[in-house]
């Protein structure tokens, strides 16, 4: 093999007791598609940062084409030729595309506008200049970052999750500019945990857990099996069984639900109509960003409707618009929100405060004031029923990993004894064995008769557990689609638009 | 009439202590940091720049110092609330306080001491015109005032450096991703803010009333933080607001002047309960706040 464009030998990083990167080697070829692939916190993002010079590594070395690179900054990442395209992008919401890219790249605005318009045909990266970022849909702003970095002559494109925020039929064009960039004299990193993807496109697949390289293989020579078992230690996980749904009466609908928010980057809701029953679990796909956020907070009750519109939100059969997350509550409803600190669960407080937070009604609060025995007790049940690796109630929540955290709001939630059960992004950034714990248990609450209704970017997720899908774009929703009968790409159309022409 | 006539020719002179505070906080608030010592460094910058007049040292010179003091002071603030990332507001009020102490302290032989005011430039042929006449007869603070809006509106619509400001303000993470130096940028903004409020009290001690007495400035500091909110962090509308202030407060003694019944203590607490007010309308509309409000004002950032 010829030199390679980028070496790591040995390379490490700690973070106070977590050894986020431990001995990585990595050897990135000119002119290839190389995959990072692990799990959440198997070290990927942390790797990406010291490649890209946001931080340094604590021990090993580091080689560009064959000799020693030290980055002190990402300005300097760049000088050397080495550009990121951001899972959260880096752009500015306010400012227009050209102004956006006329912060990295030197030059008139003109000559701009017309290298712009020049990458963006031979690369099938399609952008209005001129438009305010904040108008443009997220593929089109991974657009725009994919030609910022590429306005700066790049050897190296690092691309972190890049399809996570993309529709499939996005994927499919994101990959053919991939491959005409590597034709191109480019070569890709790709961080990712999604197998497939990495076996389409990628000629070179590193594999990290738990921050030690554990696999450096051909991923068209593997199948998804060998690589999830590089990726997670052991054989992926088999999807819950499903037998077919009882559904039962009707708890939550929306009829006709219209709602414009305040803020001016939100998404308006039009015309929403939903029916969830109990027994049965219904999926919202779709990507973040178009109503997810908003369609959530009404359901929740964060934000209520006007009492004349009250109707809109039906809760196990009455009109619920107007009432407040407590009063929803009351009616039998529980709600896990996307954030898990901040909404979910408080930082800095115990396992045993923050079980306090929505179960005080069991009875962990007397004559208004905590009951902290009970508090315990019904924590530790949590703890134990739902798996929690953690010490106690006693331990700080910021202290649990994204999976444990995740699965202890869970379990609190499901001890309320919902009949309405509503999950935003359950398994975000959650490791494979939780996330497959959580599904577990949504299904079997699902066979005990309680509706659910999950909000999630993952579609695999909603075919492994949802008995129905609808689908959320623009502020709108489809309609209903059968699991059985139904393939990621129908999905798809929905997520662009196109579903109703299809 | 006269009253009409009054207000046009003192509007702008005794709008220019907001406008050139108002303008330095907008240019710190825009790179989002919120520095709520305006009121403090104004005051050092009195105090100094009246010590430098009275003493012979001449306008230029005054002004000099006074801006040197308060960008000086202004980098204190920066050190606790940029460098060690200590609560914005927290530090912003505690750099006020020291500045007004700092303040009375240096001024205190001066009490009631008076120097002599700057000359009034006028523009040939427009002085001459009537009633509107007056606004053409400023001294040269009031023109160069002028020309610093000018200029700030300019660098935020035209270049590179008013669009790293403003990205520094919006989003500081993605801004250091992409390689830019946010705590220095943010550091520099600071200091402009400081200097400009320097030159603010400047202008207040040693030319609009050019004579000395502890706590002058008399709350101006903190109307010209209002003003930035007042003018959805725009210049061009902080400008109006400023001649909106300017003309409130001179309306109070175009009153007494012709003969209204008013208790005096009512009238100078107008520029005040119109601060109020209109911050309260503006921030009765979220929507403008969001489109043009700074995103990442008052947190602290840590590359």
């Amino acid at each position: 093999m010829a030199t390679p464009l980028l070496s790591l030998r040995g390379i490490s990083k700690r973070y106070g007791e977590i050894r986020a990167n431990q001995a990585v080697d990595l050897d990135v070829a000119p002119r290839s598609i190389h995959a990072i692939l692990g799990e959440n916190g198997a070290g990927k993002s942390t790797l990406m940062k010291l490649i890209y010079g946001v931080e340094t590594p604590d021990g090993g070395e580091m080689l560009w084409e064959g000799a020693p690179l030290t980055l002190a900054s990402p300005a300097a990442a760049r000088r050397r030729g080495i550009g990121m395209v951001f899972q959260h992008f880096s752009l500015f919401e306010t400012l227009t595309v050209i102004e956006n890219i006329r912060l990295v790249v030197p030059g008139q605005a003109r000559a701009l506008v017309a290298r712009i318009l020049e990458l963006g045909a031979e690369f099938g990266l399609e952008v209005d200049p001129h438009a305010h970022v904040h108008e443009l849909s997220v593929g089109e702003r991974q657009r725009v970052e994919i030609i910022r970095c590429l306005m700066t002559d790049p050897k190296l494109l690092i691309l972190d999750e890049p399809t996570s925020v993309l529709p499939p039929q996005s994927v499919d064009k994101l990959f053919e500019t991939l491959r005409r960039l590597r034709d191109g004299g480019i070569s890709v990193l790709f961080i990712s945990h999604k197998l497939e993807e990495i076996r389409a496109i990628c000629d070179r697949a590193t594999i990290l857990r738990a921050g030690r390289v554990t696999g450096n293989v051909d991923p068209r020579e593997h199948d998804a099996h060998d690589l999830a078992r590089m990726m997670i230690g052991r054989d992926m996980p088999d999807p819950p069984p499903m037998k077919p749904a009882k559904p039962g009466e009707t708890v939550l609908e929306l009829i006709g639900l219209n709602y414009t928010p305040d803020d001016p980057f939100g998404m308006p809701l039009k015309d929403m109509a939903l029916t969830l029953r109990s027994g049965e679990i219904l999926g919202i796909a779709g990507i973040s960003g178009n109503g997810q956020a908003e369609l959530s907070e009404l359901i929740s009750g964060e934000i209520r409707l006007p009492f004349e519109t009250r109707e809109q939100v039906q809760m196990m059969g009455e009109p619920a618009g107007h009432l407040g997350p407590a009063e929803r509550r009351k009616l039998g409803f529980a709600f896990v929100p996307e954030d898990r600190l901040g909404r979910g669960a408080v930082q800095g407080m115990s396992l045993a405060r923050n079980s306090l937070l929505t179960a005080h009604p069991l009875g962990l609060i007397r004559r208004g004031l905590i009951a902290m025995g009970e508090a315990s007790e019904f924590t530790r049940r949590c703890i134990a029923d739902h798996d929690v690796r953690t010490s106690g109630p006693d331990a700080e929540a910021g202290g649990l990993s994204g999976g444990n955290l995740q699965k202890f709001i869970v379990g609190r939630e499901m001890m309320l004894a919902p009949k309405l059960f509503f999950l935003a992004q359950p398994t975000w950034g959650v490791d494979i064995g939780a996330a497959t714990a959580i599904r577990q248990k949504l299904v079997a609450l699902r066979d005990q008769g309680v509706a659910i209704l999950v909000i999630s970017e993952e579609i695999d997720e909603l075919f492994d557990i949802c008995d129905r899908i609808q689908v959320l774009s623009h502020g709108r929703l489809s309609p209903s689609l059968e699991t059985r009968q139904t393939r990621p790409e129908d999905i798809g159309r929905y997520m662009i638009g196109a579903g109703a022409a299809a | 009439m006269i009253a009409v006539e009054f207000i046009l020719s003192g509007m702008l002179a005794a709008a220019t202590p907001f406008l050139l505070a108002a303008l330095g906080e907008l240019v710190g608030e825009r790179a989002g940091v919120l520095n709520l010592g305006v009121e403090g460094l104004m005051a050092l910058g009195a105090a100094i720049a009246f010590i430098i007049v009275y003493h012979g040292g001449g306008h230029v010179l005054a002004f000099a110092g006074a801006g040197l003091a308060g960008a000086l002071l202004a980098l204190l603030f920066a050190f606790a609330a940029l460098g060690l990332q200590a609560n914005q507001v927290a530090a912003g009020l505690a750099i006020g306080i020291l500045g007004q102490g700092l303040s009375a302290l240096f001024g205190k032989t001066y009490e009631s001491l008076t120097v002599k005011g700057l000359p009034k430039l006028s523009v040939p042929g427009l002085s001459d015109l009537p009633v509107v006449g007056g606004l053409f007869v400023q001294d040269p603070v009031v023109w160069l005032s002028l020309a610093a809006t000018l200029a700030i509106w300019a660098t935020f619509a035209f270049t590179k450096t008013g669009l790293l400001l403003r990205a520094v303000g919006e989003n500081p993470k993605a801004a250091h991703s992409i390689g830019y130096p946010v705590i220095a940028i943010r550091v520099a903004a600071v200091a402009f803010g400081g200097l400009m409020a320097g030159f603010a009290g400047a202008y207040a001690a040693t030319v609009y009333t050019p004579l000395w007495a502890d706590g002058m400035i008399a709350g101006r500091g903190w109307i010209a933080l209002a003003l930035v909110v007042f003018g959805t962090w725009l210049t061009a509308r902080i400008f109006w607001g400023a001649c909106l202030f300017g003309a409130v407060s001179l309306a109070g003694l175009a009153a007494q002047a012709g003969g209204v019944e008013l208790p005096s203590q009512l009238l100078a607490s107008m520029p005040y309960l119109v601060t109020i007010v209109v911050l309260g309308i503006i921030s009765s509309n979220r929507r403008l706040l969001k489109l043009n409000g700074v995103a990442s004002l008052g947190e602290p950032f840590k590359p």
